[in-house]
């Protein structure tokens, strides 16, 4: 039940590889050759710039083999582009299309997306790893330029000229010479052409750009003021209904006797039990939930773990599935001995949720023995394959597709939700749509992990840091290696079966190991009495994250006011996924020792930026997210049961909260796009818990931070 | 069932429901006004803000029979010939939103501060919005964009 997201990442693409030659590409892949109508279709074999850059994660290529379409132009100029990323508020339906425009030579008004739709886009291994925009980004920008050189050589051959004597602008090839022009849908004379390209084509240089590395407004922002987007929850079908299921009373459970008397003999109320399954379906919402109180169900739930054990728990239970360390180097043992400053401390954090405002939803319908599945969710295609191994059907005979969902934080991999609408649809033989309700998101969806971090370190007095020992339990392996150049380094993850489903959530453990690190240099720049900023200066020769320290200390005036009992100021950064961060936290004291985080200033710089409004957005949001679980975050369970199931009791961030934000964006055009739907978010826990312990001298190890 | 009489959008509309069902599900499911948003079904959201005689409620904790009679404003009727209120256009200009679920309700949410205080404080906002939740974090953009649409309407 439970995973560890980056060996998910790994397994899932794993999987891919087993499956790849019998998968995805069936008869429903040339029916979409066949469907599409009269214009310029562009197809890669292979994708090799994605499958080059995502190695060394997976070990292979996170894309399919065999053709696949990627890029359509129209007759009337309009360009249809596919991709298996889905928008989750991220922004990258805006992002891809910018770069599309841009390598295409078209206005981005022309560009729509068709995104997570199982029939028609390319395989994707999903949305989550901050890999849209350094892998689906030059994936898209290369079908765009191999589009616009076949375009180009259509008007030169329509011409008798050299291409190099044509010119692609604003959706039209012209010749300066003659002043011909015409639009790339009469280019294509109503001809169904289609181009299979391979290889490396050459993108436009970030330096170049005009519509990239704008600040383009969201491109179908107006449907959101105005309440017409439509969500999976805001879907409906003819003769749809509404599902509901009746949950185990507690986790593991496994049902002993059920009586749905009462329920079967409501008017238009379907009733189901298969195995531990109990799902009712009726016409509407609000009258659903009646028969669920007339089901009298008897479960047995095993004795469970509760939260004030957990962490003794995880390292007890340690050491069964331990993977090789992530890096041994020199000798830590030798290192510590001869340290002049040493230093080992414990940090954990707690699990958390990452409850996205729109509730996990499914509609799903059956057509014969063909289902059709909308569902927010990061993995269509696994949603899909999750989809044919529990309603043993094949998977071609599933299509899902993901409307714009209302938020996911790496908390909607999985597909549970579309599962339970299939199964009531097709004993109801109508379409049935569900949606979890808050309770059920706190409860049956699953966890960013818990964990033990420990620390152990060595250097000497002048600041130079010669041992670095580190051990995560259970909260995973993600930003666990050091930034920092130290001589001798063990650094370990130990996985943990632990008490609570668990999986991706933004950032990965990349929170926790920077919470941990940071923290712990804190403690080491105390130790050696020098400046938290000189201290990493010193002990790092990364240029990317020397950048950022010193943009985000000179944004922050970092060292001209001191810290006082009131008013505390705290610093920390790191990389992870081609994101480099540094932030800076300062926050305010109150007499019963209440932390308020006055301002936080955070420098980003993730290469060449492809929306700078899109990109300030993102690490704004990263930064306030990053305060529920610096500060208030926390699930607490006992007995197989979730304690705080309710926005009243699980404490998200608020208005009331906002600190002053200040984001300081380092552009590197020079560098390539990286993502940063996560990283900006790892920084604030470690930061507000510095600044705590300059204001305080309370050194708190513990997620979520709880001085006094 | 008898049916009940509510004004939404400013169109008189028959609703037959159970009395106590709450007023969200009738907006979505019947008048398929969809914009209305379930968050948590408890009222700590606010995602299912609407104005009930122009003051703000929790749709999901307002009977419907208890909007018998009286006006009901969605985030659909707030669009006048054609143009977006103030707000909406605040929101969209200051990009106030990322996954855009949370949007209706702060939309209403300000539309109804607005209504009782067009000269609001960035404390009297923050104040008024609270009850309001974006897990996307774009509180500060929020704020920015009611500012915005205060000074638009100030006249």
């Amino acid at each position: 039940m439970s995973s560890v997201p980056d060996r998910e990442l790994a397994l899932e693409i794993k999987q891919h590889e087993v499956n790849g030659d019998l998968h995805w590409f069936e008869l429903d892949r040339r029916d979409f050759l066949k469907l599409f109508g009269g214009g310029l279709l562009i197809c890669a074999c292979g994708a090799k710039t994605v499958a080059q850059e995502s190695g060394g994660r997976g070990g292979g290529h996170e894309l399919p083999k065999d053709i696949a379409a990627w890029l359509r132009i129209a007759g009337d100029g309009q360009v249809t582009v596919f991709t298996g990323k889905v928008e989750v508020g991220q922004n990258i339906r805006t992002s891809l299309a910018q770069q599309v425009a841009e390598e295409l030579r078209v206005p981005i008004e022309s560009i729509s997306l068709t995104m997570g739709d199982t029939d028609l886009v390319p395989w994707d291994a999903g949305t989550f790893g901050s890999r849209t925009t350094p892998t689906m980004g030059p994936q898209l920008r290369t079908m765009a330029v191999a589009a616009r050189e076949m375009l180009l050589n259509l008007a030169a051959q329509d011409w008798h000229v050299e291409p190099s004597a044509l010119v692609a602008s604003d959706g039209r090839i012209a010749n300066p010479k003659t002043s011909q022009s015409r639009s790339y849908g009469e280019l294509t004379h109503g001809q169904k052409l289609v181009k299979v390209i391979e290889g490396d084509w050459p993108l436009t240089p970030a330096t170049e750009w005009k519509i990239a590395g704008a600040a383009v407004p969201k491109v179908d922002g107006t449907a959101f003021v105005t309440g017409k987007h439509q969500y999976t929850s805001d879907m409906s079908r003819p003769g749809m209904l509404y599902g509901k299921i009746l949950r185990p009373s507690g986790f593991k459970a496994s049902l002993v006797s059920l009586d749905d008397q009462a329920a079967k003999e409501l008017s238009k109320v379907t009733v189901v039990r298969d195995g531990d399954f109990v799902g009712v379906a009726a016409p509407d919402i609000w009258s659903a939930e009646q028969p669920l109180t007339t089901l009298k169900a008897q479960w047995k739930v095993p004795p469970q773990l509760s939260n004030r054990e957990l962490f003794a728990y995880l390292k007890a239970n340690a050491g069964k599935h331990d993977q090789e360390p992530a890096d041994v180097t020199g000798s830590v043992t030798k290192a510590m001995a001869a340290a002049e400053i040493k230093l080992s401390q414990s940090y954990t954090v707690a699990y958390i949720q990452h409850a996205p405002l729109e509730p996990r939803a499914a509609l799903a319908e059956w057509q014969g023995d063909k289902l059709t599945v909308w569902t927010g969710t990061q993995r269509p295609f696994a949603v899909r394959d999750e989809l044919a191994a529990a309603l043993r059907i094949p998977s071609q005979n599933v299509r899902v597709l993901v409307p714009d969902t209302g938020s996911a934080y790496g908390g909607k991999h999985t597909g549970e939700t579309a599962i339970e609408a299939a199964r009531l649809a097709r004993a109801a033989g109508k379409p049935v749509k569900v949606i979890w309700t808050r309770e059920e998101e706190f409860t049956w969806a699953y966890f960013r992990p818990a964990g033990v971090i420990e620390i152990k370190s060595g250097a000497q007095r002048g600041g130079t840091i010669t041992a670095w020992e580190c051990h995560n339990y259970n909260s995973g392996p993600a930003a666990i290696n050091v930034p920092y150049d130290i001589a001798n380094r063990l650094i370990q993850f130990h996985p943990v079966d632990g008490p609570l489903r668990q999986g991706s959530y933004r950032g990965l453990a990349a929170t926790a190991n920077h919470f941990a690190r940071e923290s712990h240099m804190d403690e080491l720049s105390q130790a050696v009495g020098m400046d938290p900023l000189q201290f990493r200066l010193k002990n790092t020769t990364d240029d990317r994250l020397r950048g950022v320290f010193e943009a985000v200390a000179g944004k922050a005036a970092w060292g001209k006011q001191k810290s006082t009992p009131e008013r505390g100021f705290g610093m920390a950064g790191g990389f992870e996924k081609g994101g480099h961060v540094a932030t800076i936290a300062e926050v305010e004291i109150g007499p019963a020792k209440t932390v308020r985080i006055r301002r936080v200033v955070e420098a980003f710089e993730c290469g060449a930026v492809v929306n700078p409004n899109g990109l300030r957005n993102q690490i704004e949001g990263a930064i306030v997210m990053g305060i529920g679980g610096a500060l208030f975050e926390e699930v607490r369970f006992a007995d197989g049961r979730i304690l705080n199931q309710h926005f009243s009791e699980y404490r998200v961030p608020r208005f009331k909260d906002m600190p002053q934000i200040d984001v300081v964006l380092v552009d590197r055009k020079d560098l390539p796009s990286a993502g940063a739907g996560e990283t900006p978010i790892v920084g604030v826990a470690p930061a507000v818990a510095n600044a705590i312990f300059a204001a305080t001298g309370e050194r708190l190890r513990a997620l979520p931070l709880k001085p006094g | 069932m008898e049916a009940i009489a509510v004004i939404v959008n400013g169109k008189q509309q028959r609703i037959t429901a159970p009395p106590d069902e709450p007023l969200l599900w009738v907006l979505r499911d019947q008048l398929q006004l969809t914009g209305t948003k379930y968050g948590c079904g408890e009222g700590h959201c606010g995602a299912c803000t609407v104005l009930l005689e122009g003051k703000p409620v929790r749709s999901c904790l307002t009977q419907v029979a208890a909007a018998a009679g009286k006006h009901v404003i969605t985030v659909e009727g707030l669009e006048q010939n054609g143009t977006l209120h103030p707000v909406q256009q605040a929101f969209l200009r200051e990009e106030a939103f990322q996954c855009g679920y949370c949007t209706s309700g702060m939309i209403l949410s300000a539309v109804a501060l607005l209504g009782s205080n067009r000269t609001p404080t960035e404390e009297e906002i923050v104040h008024a919005m609270s009850g309001n939740i974006c897990r996307c974090g774009t509180y500060p953009r929020i704020v920015a964009a009611v500012r915005e649409a205060a000074q638009a309407t100030k006249g």
